[in-house]
């Protein structure tokens, strides 16, 4: 199982093409603050900031190559902050 | 997966994969600690809106996004670094994993311009211009300073980190076939990167 993991070597070239896409995402999202969207502008940052760090968690940090196992638990994590987000502002939205 | 190989592992005294979910829990701490933070400033904004949008437009956007762009690329060196070591290509690694220093001594160069540039407007915690201003600049400020200083303090140790295990590429200790702790640094290197794709939205892009 070990030799699996450590045999998979991610080429060059992917690294190059998620950077680009990563740098392109970036500045789409400086575009956007100019644009006057309203409350979509934070939306809009806050997706695109999502969608990059997918992007390295995948990517760069190796879980789409990874034992499904380190993925479930970042999911986890991420879920659990999460939950702990939307609990916090039901308390701050309806006190 | 043949049983020889397996002997092998067990010859080493060696635990790849528990390093590895070992760094990865210390990096769940680290996403719940910046998580924290991240929640503190949600709730101030969202009670202060106009306050932060003030404050907000005194910082350098430009400076943001080439501080973002530095770590972003940084982020793939120390990740390619990875591949050339299991290319066996120790020069390549060590190449990249110097590259990957000098753009984060690139951003922290950027940081003390952005930080003393700020200090010499007086906007730092306890100066005379921010007891005068409202409270929700107050917040903005304090938060700015305590989640980019602690993300720098990040990039810090990080960077140490990397110097350590360039190190023992150069001793030939990291090998093609052992260089858990070479993943390690770029999985920490990746989260400090991973926290300032929220951090340069979050205070840089406030409209």
């Amino acid at each position: 199982m070990e030799k699996d993991q450590h045999t998979h070597i991610v080429k060059y070239k992917t690294y190059l093409y998620v950077l680009i896409a990563l740098l392109i995402m970036t500045f789409i999202s400086v575009a956007v603050t100019g644009i006057d969207l309203g409350p979509y502008t934070v939306t809009a940052a806050l997706l695109l900031a999502s969608f990059k760090s997918i992007l390295v968690l995948l990517i760069f940090m190796h879980l789409k190559f990874d034992k499904k196992f380190y993925g479930i638990m970042v999911a986890s994590v991420f879920l659990l902050l999460a939950c702990v987000i939307v609990i916090t502002f039901m308390d701050y939205l309806y006190r | 997966m043949d049983m020889n190989d397996h002997q092998v592992h067990i010859d080493e005294h060696r635990d790849d994969e528990g390093a590895k979910t070992g760094m990865w829990i210390f990096i769940f701490t680290e996403l719940l600690l910046f998580g924290g933070l991240f929640i503190a400033y949600s709730v101030y904004r969202y009670l202060n809106p106009l306050a932060f949008h003030l404050a907000a437009e005194e910082l350098d956007t430009t400076l943001g996004t080439i501080n973002t762009v530095i770590l972003l690329v940084s982020s793939m060196t120390i990740a390619m670094s990875i591949s050339a070591m299991q290319y066996k290509n120790k020069k390549l690694t060590l190449i990249f994993m110097t590259i990957t220093l000098l753009l984060a001594l690139a951003f922290m160069v950027n940081k003390y311009f952005e930080w003393s540039g700020k200090i010499s407007h007086g906007i730092y915690p306890g100066s005379m211009t921010l007891q005068e201003a409202s409270r929700g600049e107050l917040l903005f400020f304090g938060l700015y300073y305590a989640m980019t200083g602690l993300h720098a303090l990040h990039i810090v140790i990080g960077m140490a980190f990397i110097g350590y295990v360039m190190h023992l590429v150069i001793k030939n200790e990291v090998q093609h076939d052992n260089f858990a702790i070479l993943e390690n640094s770029g999985l920490y290197w990746h989260l400090v990167d991973l926290i300032w794709i929220f951090l340069f939205p979050l205070f840089y892009l406030i409209t």
